[in-house]
């Protein structure tokens, strides 16, 4: 873990969120629809061709486009991310504004699938071809294979208009309002995760060390918690970065579902209103989200692992 | 070839202890069966629309009733085998070739080639899946085959990390290298040896993805980037049975529960497949090469 590597992998993460950044631009360049019509149209104005024009002049879009591209670039690099066309504010106080929902969210649902797989994953190594192994199984598949959205909708159908028990539209205010789609991303993520949590505590179970831990008396719960628990920690650490990573992005189809006031539900509405701004920051925002996670993945083994540490140093 | 037989000379092997394996193709069969013969087998016309039958509760006429233009919903759902299945199978097996192809470019060749092919792979996997097949969309106009176009580039990735991982790994292991001191030809030694011990991992992962990519794509055409109306598309389906959910749930019902089903036997094919292929992981349940963050070098 030295400095060194350090500003390596620092320097990758700028080349890469640039690269990003062009591909998006690009992307939304070449993609048909126009802004200054689309900003008219919001507010229910049909323009003329000469407001359209000037209007297009304003927000600079009549320039080159790589003009346009490295006035952007600037911008962003000064903190200044421009003005949503459709909804006539600050980027970063919509993304703002957005974050926190969506940070809410992907915790609890993170949370949630923590409570359930985790158990279920160690039962069902500990107990292989038990009753609970098929079930722990059977619940995987059904959450790997079921559509989030159809998960989601069973769930509204069911809860909210049938027994009547919660909201059916959130505003992410309350904390009934998060239950239904923080449910929804743990159901998915409790099927990943027990599979995982199984096969990692399986591998530790066939360790030399339980054995030796078995052979001094220690009793089985000991084993299981103090010490195959935290080894096979390793492995889900990964996984749970990326999970982590693609929640703080936002959840479109879940959001949508739930009109959840979160960032992935902002991108769709901003992709399908040609809100270039707001796409963009976005784009970045995830890009970032991602990599930092990463990166901090590696940190972590590198300080949870011995072995790692030392490989980084040689 | 030669890799292609000996892989087939396993599985049949194999499979002569798994019946439950024939119990997963028969039922991947029936699948392919019901696309293929949609027209036989729906009990209507799937595009008919009469109004005086909308929102009918199923019945014996109607089994799983009708939506909002009086249209049968299970003459829609057979049809929607069709494009879901297909589209799946065209996704995957473009992105496991064209990705493996590039990983194992990658893989062969290191330096430059490997650092370009990686680093834009790590750029389209931190891209949003969701925001580039959007764009995508936008660009072209959303439809079930740019929905396909915008995935392809995302996906493709996974493929090329688990492609050169294995060939890094293969390349360096004693088998090859005792044949590769042995004086065979390079030629040779791509065939009878790194493809397969390569080829069996890759036809696992892609089994897999073909659910996997069914639900992204009936994602997208549920958020209204993929399949346009009027098409018999199973997403597409959900997302108009949404606003109707308390008085007529069987719009949202049938077409979830047949993207269900259908995903949950490719997966347990998927899986079926890897324990017979892949002895060694026999049981492990994901491919953790491919969740592994690429070693940056």
């Amino acid at each position: 873990m030295d400095a060194r590597w350090l500003a390596r992998r620092l320097g990758q993460i700028l080349v890469v969120l640039v690269g990003i950044s062009f591909i998006t631009f690009v992307l939304v360049w070449l993609a048909p629809g126009d802004p200054a019509q689309a900003m008219y149209t919001s507010q229910g104005i049909t323009p003329t061709p000469e407001m359209v024009e000037e209007m297009r002049a304003r927000l600079g879009l009549d320039k080159p486009f790589l003009t346009q591209y490295v006035t952007w670039l600037g911008n962003c690099l000064h903190g200044n991310f421009g003005t949503s066309y459709s909804l006539n504010k600050p980027v970063t106080d919509l993304m703002l504004a957005r974050l926190w929902p969506t940070i809410k969210l992907a915790l609890a649902s993170l949370v949630l699938m923590l409570l359930v797989a985790v158990p279920l994953g160690m039962a069902a190594a500990v107990r292989q071809g038990s009753v609970i192994d098929h079930l722990a199984r059977g619940f995987s598949f059904l959450g790997v294979s079921m559509p989030n959205f159809w998960f989601g909708l069973l769930l509204i159908w069911a809860v909210a208009l049938k027994l009547g028990l919660l909201p059916v539209v959130s505003t992410g205010k309350g904390l009934d309002q998060l239950i239904m789609p923080a449910v929804t991303l743990a159901f998915a993520m409790i099927g990943r995760y027990t599979r995982q949590v199984r096969t990692a505590v399986l591998e530790e179970l066939n360790q030399d060390y339980v054995i030796g831990a078995r052979a001094r008396g220690m009793s089985e719960r000991t084993i299981l918690w103090r010490h195959v628990l935290p080894n096979a920690q390793l492995p889900l650490l990964t996984l749970l970065g990326l999970s982590l990573g693609s929640l703080l992005g936002g959840t479109a189809v879940v959001e949508v579902v739930f009109s959840y006031p979160g960032l992935g539900n902002m991108a769709v509405s901003a992709v399908t209103s040609y809100d270039y701004p707001l796409v963009q920051t976005y784009v970045l925002w995830i890009a970032l989200i991602y990599m930092v996670i990463n990166l901090l993945v590696d940190i972590s083994y590198a300080r949870l692992d011995p072995r790692v540490r030392r490989g980084a140093r040689s | 070839m030669s890799a292609l037989r000996s892989i087939w000379r396993n599985t049949r092997r194999a499979i002569g202890g798994r019946r439950i394996f024939g119990v997963y193709v028969a039922l991947v069969v029936v699948i392919i069966l019901v696309a293929v013969f949609a027209k036989q087998i729906a009990p209507m016309d799937p595009y008919a629309a009469n109004l005086s039958d909308a929102f009918q509760p199923p019945s014996a006429e109607h089994w799983f009733g009708t939506d909002k233009l009086g249209r049968d919903i299970a003459s829609r759902i057979v049809y929607g085998t069709r494009i879901s299945l297909t589209s799946a199978i065209i996704l995957v097996l473009t992105i496991s070739v064209v990705g493996s192809f590039l990983g194992v470019i990658a893989g062969h060749f290191g330096g430059l080639v490997d650092a370009v092919i990686m680093r834009i792979s790590d750029m389209m996997i931190s891209f949003p899946g969701i925001v580039l097949a959007i764009a995508v969309a936008g660009l072209l106009g959303a439809s079930i085959r740019n929905a396909i176009i915008a995935l392809a580039v995302v996906s493709w990735t996974k493929y090329a990390r688990l492609a050169r991982s294995l060939v890094l790994k293969i390349r360096h292991s004693d088998f090859v290298t005792a044949a590769e001191l042995s004086g065979t030809r390079p030629g040779r030694l791509m065939r009878r040896y790194l493809l397969p011990s390569a080829l069996p991992t890759l036809v696992i992962t892609a089994a897999t993805d073909i659910g996997t990519m069914m639900l992204e794509l009936a994602g997208l055409s549920f958020l209204g980037f993929g399949a346009q109306p009027p098409q018999a598309e199973w997403g597409l389906m959900l997302n108009e049975g949404r606003a109707y959910l308390l008085d007529s749930p069987w719009l949202m019902i049938f077409p979830g529960a047949a993207i269900s089903v259908t995903v949950i036997v490719f997966n347990l094919l998927g899986d079926a497949l890897r324990d017979i292929l892949d002895p060694r992981h026999a049981g492990q349940d994901e491919d953790v090469v491919e969740l592994v963050p690429a070693p940056l070098s």
